[in-house]
Order: structure tokens, then sequence, then C-alpha cells
């Protein structure tokens, strides 16, 4: 038989088809609704980035986009998909954003013309022949369990990992999210020791879990950033999105949110050490879990592990802490003093806040080009630092020669 | 995967009085850049309906691969064929129809109430020439359960194509929220504002302000859930010619959100004509943000009593309006735009998408037939307090809004109260029901308001 209806573009009387043409209606490539834009040029569909201020904005020249509007990756993931959440958002008061997400793995080449320029704007000069090394082994990090608790009231380790073979949370379908939350839930579900946990689907969540786990401070919503909207990420919440943590509160998985996976490690108080071993032993762990079952987290030596945004290549690891520096960040070199430190500072409630009194999120301001151990033992030495430095401060010093070198 | 350069290909006008299953020999002309040298092929119709028909192109050269497959649109302009195919819906359908199927366990919508698994089974491999799907219909449904005010509708169109290729969707859910209206169903349009009997004096003591609005679709274009950026300049050009061509009462000028002056904006505000960059979850989750504010703009005339959006929720927004209640005005003056208007995009052979089952094709399901909803700001703070208020405005077949729009309450007893329908009736009839409606209204107030009953003006269903 000619057609069947689970393919093909519509579908048709395959009696009629038989009699006049044998028509195979697979067909292997097309994307309908890219190739209609193709009826206006690359100028008429060239967005207007004149008020704009992020990575993306920087890089796209009509040129580029006319260069790449015509392509897509094998799921059908297109230019203007790429860009569309840096289109919508021309700039954010605290950070300078990317303005443009990956659909899939292969996003990463067929769009290479624009995300090596944003990589390398993003990363520190991060060249198309370099290489990242990855290092989880936590026996590498030096000290980092000392950490002054007056001052470092929590510290915490967060990376995201993606599963080979499934589109990423901007283009993936329900069927293919919902495959990614069986594959984690069996994975995680199969943790023993002080791993132990287990999985709260949102959707099908009790009021009473709910409350628990905002009070645990685990719980994410859904998402309302614009940033993470006009991406897509949000469609069809709460379904297949999720939280796992283990029966000790200190290891955490966020299934389905930004990325596939989001792997925090966290306790209270300045023992950074502990949180970065348990950090990559669950992490290893989890990783062969899915191996065993047949899948791997997408993963090259270019890019490293490869994640949703950009900005979270190579490690996607965020390792930092909340830190009382009421004096040290009203001083005038605040703001060099982390940029030698490679360091970066956050409101206590996230990216996109402020911070509270005096206490601020400091963690490692690089993803790519260093390996796991080396950004937390930037961490480490750099908040060190800063709490000597709030000290000083406090008994009316000068830091004028603690000021660090660039790192 | 290969990659295959798809074929536009140039078909010629006579192909569309072929019948069913009739085929022709023509020429197909590749797209400019590959090659000019015309093919031989044959065009097999299989399929027709009122907005596209479906057929095959067979390219009859020897060697040549049979298997292409297009999909025609009667509604293209340049009638050229356009490969129909999505790679992402094809890479969905690896995936199960259980595994795809959204979870509408707790969603209500009209949607939600008519998609089974049948359905959706049946529909998912579908898409529209210009490649829109049901979960592109239906995304917003899926994503926004429910709404405290008011059933929403839960699915949208991406053209004027939809309608037809995902009918079955579409015709239950406009049966149900269209009060049974079948697709067999012929719609009315009547836009003679001299139909319209009374309407001149509503008093003004009750009445604030009196408005009616329609949405217009630009044919050959999809719609702003899915139109792409080049498509958007577009419209807004076409839109800009036509409004500068009105003169009269109609002469006005046009604001592009993106180049607004402070000092534009304020007045703007000040006038109630500015519309923002929707938040609303609904609209948000179907597309119809992106790119803001590229090609959106206003459009009014220098007596700030007719004002056209451009590319907001719909191509146009059409809206009379002014203070105090002669509606008969305010309708006088929003038909004689709309066909000033009509007449211009006519002429660049961009006519407005309408046929003689949906009337007027706009985005949302809700506004299909006049897209008219006209009605007044009014104050009612005995009757809509009273228990049968609700009752009463079912058999007026009016609805209540707050002044603030489709998403808000009521405040200080001020009510918006306009035509609840849309499709099935022609909008003189529609506005009639909101004048001849309001005029009971305030007299039951009026009524309440002498501490007298109403129960024997209670009006029979219309």
């Amino acid at each position: 038989m000619a057609l069947s209806s689970q393919h093909g573009c519509l579908s048709m009387n395959p009696r009629l088809l038989e009699n006049q043409c044998k028509v195979d209606a697979i067909m292997p490539f097309g994307n309908t609704h890219n190739q209609l834009k193709m009826n206006y040029t690359a100028e008429q569909e060239y967005p207007d980035l004149s008020k704009h201020n992020n990575h993306m904005a920087k890089v796209l020249t009509p040129e580029m986009y006319a260069n790449l509007r015509d392509k897509q990756t094998p799921s059908g993931f297109t230019l203007d998909d790429v860009i569309q959440t840096g289109v919508d958002n021309p700039g954010h008061p605290f950070i300078m954003t990317v303005g443009c997400v990956a659909g899939d793995e292969e996003t990463y080449e067929v769009f290479k013309d624009l995300l090596d320029p944003v990589i390398e704007d993003r990363h520190g000069g991060y060249k198309p022949t370099d290489k990242h090394k990855t290092d989880l082994n936590p026996d590498n990090l030096q000290g980092g369990d000392d950490l002054d608790p007056n001052y470092v009231l929590s510290s915490r380790v967060r990376t995201g990992r993606s599963i080979r073979g499934f589109c990423l949370p901007p283009h993936c379908s329900r069927g293919e999210r919902r495959g990614i939350e069986g594959l984690s839930v069996e994975a995680l579900g199969a943790l023993d020791g002080d791993l132990k946990g287990k999985y709260y689907a949102l959707k099908d969540m009790t009021e009473e879990e709910q409350q628990q786990l905002i009070d645990d401070h685990f719980l994410f919503d859904k998402p309302v950033s614009p940033l993470l909207l006009a991406s897509g990420m949000a469609r069809d919440w709460p379904d297949a999105r999720g939280i796992w943590h283990n029966d000790n509160k200190t290891f955490l998985v966020w299934v389905n949110e930004e990325d596939h996976l989001r792997v925090i490690s966290m306790q209270k108080g300045g023992n950074m050490k502990e949180v970065f071993n348990r950090f990559c032993t669950g992490l290893t762990k989890i990783e062969e879990l899915f191996k065993e079952k047949g899948h791997e987290f997408m993963w090259n030596e270019h890019l490293g592990y490869v994640l949703t945004c950009p900005s979270n290549l190579g490690t996607g690891l965020r390792g930092g802490v909340h830190v009382k520096l009421p004096n040290v960040s009203k001083h005038e070199k605040f703001g060099e003093i982390l940029k030698r430190l490679r360091l970066q500072k956050r409101g206590t409630g996230g990216v996109d806040t402020a911070a509270v009194g005096g206490v601020f999120d400091i963690s490692n301001a690089d993803r790519l080009g260093f390996s796991e151990v080396e950004l937390v033992q930037m961490v480490v030495d750099g908040v060190k630092l800063l709490v000597d430095m709030e000290k000083c401060l406090e008994a009316g010093q000068s830091i004028d020669d603690l000021m660090p070198e660039q790192k | 995967m290969g990659h295959v350069p798809p074929l536009p290909l140039m078909v010629p006008e006579y192909s569309t009085h072929l019948s069913h299953a009739e085929s022709c020999a023509l020429e197909a002309f590749p797209r400019e850049g590959t090659t000019n040298e015309p093919m031989d092929a044959t065009l097999l119709i299989q399929k027709k309906t009122p907005m596209c028909f479906l057929g095959i192109v067979r390219l009859n050269e020897i060697g040549s691969d049979p298997k292409d497959c297009y999909l025609f649109s009667r509604t293209d302009r340049r009638k050229s064929a356009i490969m129909t195919k999505n790679c992402n819906n094809d890479y969905k359908l690896k995936f199960s129809l259980e595994e795809e199927y959204p979870d509408l366990s707790q969603h209500n919508n009209h949607m939600a109430k008519v998609l089974t698994k049948d359905i959706y089974n049946k529909l998912r491999s579908k898409q529209t020439p210009s490649g829109f799907t049901l979960d592109d219909c239906i995304q917003t449904g899926v994503d926004n359960p429910g709404h405290p005010f008011i059933m929403t509708v839960g699915c949208v169109a991406g053209d004027e194509e939809s309608y037809e290729v995902f009918k079955e969707l579409f015709d239950p859910v406009i049966s149900d929220r269209h009060g049974g209206y079948k697709p067999t169903d012929k719609h009315h349009t009547d836009l003679n504002w001299e139909n319209l009997k009374g309407g001149d004096d509503l008093d003004p003591n009750y009445v604030q302000s009196s408005r009616v609005r329609t949405g217009r679709s630009i044919k050959g274009f999809t719609l702003p859930t899915t139109n792409s950026r080049g498509e958007r300049r577009a419209v807004e050009k076409l839109s800009i010619e036509a409004l500068n061509s009105l003169d009269g009462e109609f002469k006005g000028k046009y604001y592009p959100l993106k180049d607004m002056t402070d000092k534009e904006q304020e007045q703007l505000i000040a006038d109630h004509f500015l519309f923002d960059k929707p938040v609303s979850p609904l609209l948000l989750a179907a597309g119809m943000a992106r790119d803001w504010p590229d090609a959106r703009g206003i459009w009014h005339n220098d007596n700030k009593t007719f004002l056209v959006w451009v590319n907001e929720e719909d191509h146009l927004r059409v809206i009379s309006m002014q203070k105090g209640g002669n509606m008969k005005e305010v309708f006088k003056r929003f038909c004689v735009g709309l066909q000033k208007i009509e007449d211009v995009f006519k002429k660049h052979n961009h006519g407005f998408m309408w046929n003689e089952h949906l009337g007027f094709i706009l985005t949302c399901p809700s506004n299909l037939g006049t897209g008219l909803r006209g009605g007044v700001h009014v104050k009612l703070p005995k009757l809509s307090t009273h228990a049968k208020f609700e009752e009463i405005l079912t058999r007026l077949r009016l609805q209540k809004r707050g002044t603030g729009g489709v998403d808000t309450a009521s405040v200080g007893g001020v009510f918006d109260i306009s035509n609840a329908d849309r499709l099935g009736s022609s909008e003189v009839q529609q506005v009639q029901l909101v004048v001849d409606g309001v005029k009971l209204m305030i007299e039951m107030e009026k009524k309440l308001e002498k501490g007298e009953s109403i129960d024997d003006m209670i009006p029979a269903q219309k």
C-alpha cells in the first residue's frame, strides 16, 4: 500500500493512488513552515535587533541570518527557533543574556556559524578548536571543608545533563519528555545508601508534599522568566516534570525543567568538599545507571556536556555559597575582586534576583574551558579570601594588600 | 539525511477547475536558482475542499523519483506548490499515540472536552500548507487548563486552512462554543448599518461609552500564532497603505509600537488606545507575542473614534467607539470604515479571509462569524446584584465583563455588557441584541432604584 496515515503529509485515498502512481510519502526532508518563510527575503525576515543587548544580537549579522535560515537539524529545529528567545527579550538589567538556545544536540553543529562566536564571546574566548576537560574526581579538590559557617550559610553545586537521543526542552514533544522522565525515574530509583530517595511528579503532588518541598526550598515552579517562556520550555507544564531527592535532602534532581536533568548537591554551612564529594559520586552513579539502560549523556570533547543554554556548556556547573558580605559588597573594588577571582554574584533568589541583607550568592563565573574540580577550587579559594576580607573590613582594616591577581 | 531542495511549482490557473481525481499535464518549474528547465509532470487532483486541494505532482522525466507529493492551497496567490513536509512533526510520529497524547485530566476548555485520543490519533500526522500542526493548534489549551471567569477555547488557527485540515477538532469546538452551529450551517454577514433599529438613545446617565470591535485576517498570510516576521511586516505595510488612504472623518495616523515616542505613548494610554505586549498566558502560549513589538502598531483617526490595531491577536482589530450611548453612530462608523478598508485591501488582491460557512476567519475560533463584540460600559449596581442577573443576560444573549476587558472583574457596579454570540447571526442582529438588551436592563435598573420589582420585565429567551 502506497501510503499509511502514520507518515506523509495528509491522508489520502490509497486506492486512487495505487492506480496512478506508487508514492512513498515518507519525505526525507523539508520543514514546511520554514520553507514558507523562504518566500520572503532574508532582509524581510531578519529580526530588528537595534534595541537588543544579548550575545545572539551581537553576533547575528544579516549575512549570517541569510546563510543559516534555510537550515534545520534532523529533528526540525530552525534558526528562528534558536534565536526566538533572544529576539523576544532584548536585554536583562542584571546580566548579559545569551539570547539563543539549542533544540537538540545537533543544533550546536548545524548552527555553528552562530553558536561558535556566541560561545567564544560568552566563555572568555573559547575557540572552535579548543578541547574541554572533564574532571569529576572529588579527591582532586584541595581544602574546601572549612569555610567559616559564621559567614557561609550554605553550600551548593549544581549541573545539568542531557540524555542523548532526545530533543531538548525548548523543542521536545510530550512523548520525548515522558520518555526522559521514565528513564530518569528508573535510574534514580536504583540509587542506594545515602543517595536513596523518592520521586515527586509535579502533576501528582499532594498539597502536603508540595508544602514540604517549598519549605525545603526544593520545589521548582513553572517558569515565569520571559527568557525561558519565549524559548518554549514551559510547554505542556507540568506534564513529565518532577523532583527527586534523597531521604537526607542533600541531593536533588529536577527532571525536565530547563534541561533534561538538573543535579544539585547542597547543605547548610561551609563544607563545600562534602557537597562536591556527594555531587561527583551521585552524578557518576546516575551516569552508570543510564548507561546500563543503553543511554548516555550528551557530551563531546569540544563542548563537554551539551545543555540547552550555551551558557551552561562544558561543565554546566555552578558551585557556590550563600555568604554574608555586607562590608565587602559595599567596597568600591567588589566588582573587580570578583572578576579577578573568576566569581559571580547573584541575589539569594537565583539568577534574576537582587541581594537581600548583605547576603550574596557567590559562584564560579566560568562553565567551559575549566574542569569541575578547577571551578569548585576557584569558589573555595575565592570565598575563603572574601570572608577574610570581610573580617578585615569589620575590624576597620584595609584590604588593599589582600587584592588577588587575575586568575 | 539527504537534502533535496523542494520545488515550488507553478501550477496553471486551470488546474483549480479540475474535478476530483482528474489529472492534467503541466510544466513544473523548479525553484529559481536550481535549474530553469521546466519539467513535464502530471498533476493528479485527489481531494478538494473549500480552501485547498490536495494533489500529487509526479515528474514524468525518465529516471526521476516519482515520490514527490504536494499540497496546493487555493489561497496561495501565486499558486505555487509547497512541500508539505514537517520534519519535526514526523519526528514526533515515532512516538506512540499514548506517549504523545496530552494529559487533559485537569483541563476545562473546549479543546479538552472535544479532543479524544481517537481524534488526536487521526489528526496528529496532518498539517496545513504552511506547516501548522495539531500540536500547534492545541498548545495553548494544553498549557492553560482553565480560566476562572470564562470557558476558554483552548485551540487556535495558524492559517485559513487550519479550520479545514483540522475539521474534526474545530467543528465540534465550534459547535460547542457557538450554540450548536453545525458543519453544514451557513453564516450571514450584514454590515449595512441602516438595518439597525434605534440604538441612538441609550441613557447616558447609565451608559458611559459604546464600542464595537471586530477582527479581520488578510488572505494569503498566516495568522499571528505562526506568522513569520516577513509576513507580519507585509501585513503591516499593506495595512498602513489601506489606512492612510482613508479620508473625511476617517483621516488618521499610524503609530508603530517600536518607534513610539514617550509622549505619543502617554497620549495613547490616556486615550485608552494603547495595547501592550500580551501578558495573558492564553495568548503567550499560542505564540502571538513573538518578535514583539516588531510590525505592531496602532492607527486611529484624528477624532479618536475609529481605531485599528495591527498584528495584535489578529492581523487587524477594528474598533469604533465614543463616549455616551449612541450605539447607532458607533455602528455606522464601524460599518462604513470597515468597508472602505476592505476595498483598499481588495485592490491589492489581498481581501479578507471569509467563507460562507464560517464567515470572517480569525485566529481564535470564538471570534469566527462576525468577530464582532459590540457593547457598552453601563452602570448597573442594583441589577448586577439581583438574583436573576445572570439569567437575564443569558436570555438576552448578552455577556458581562469587567471594564478592563476579558480577563477582569467589574469595578464599582460598572459592567461591560456585550453580545455573547459571534457565529450564526449577522453583525446587525448582534448589535441589535445589545441595543435592545441594554435598553431593557437600564429600565430594570431604574425600577430597582425605586424599590420596585422587575419580575414582570424578565425577557423571554432570544
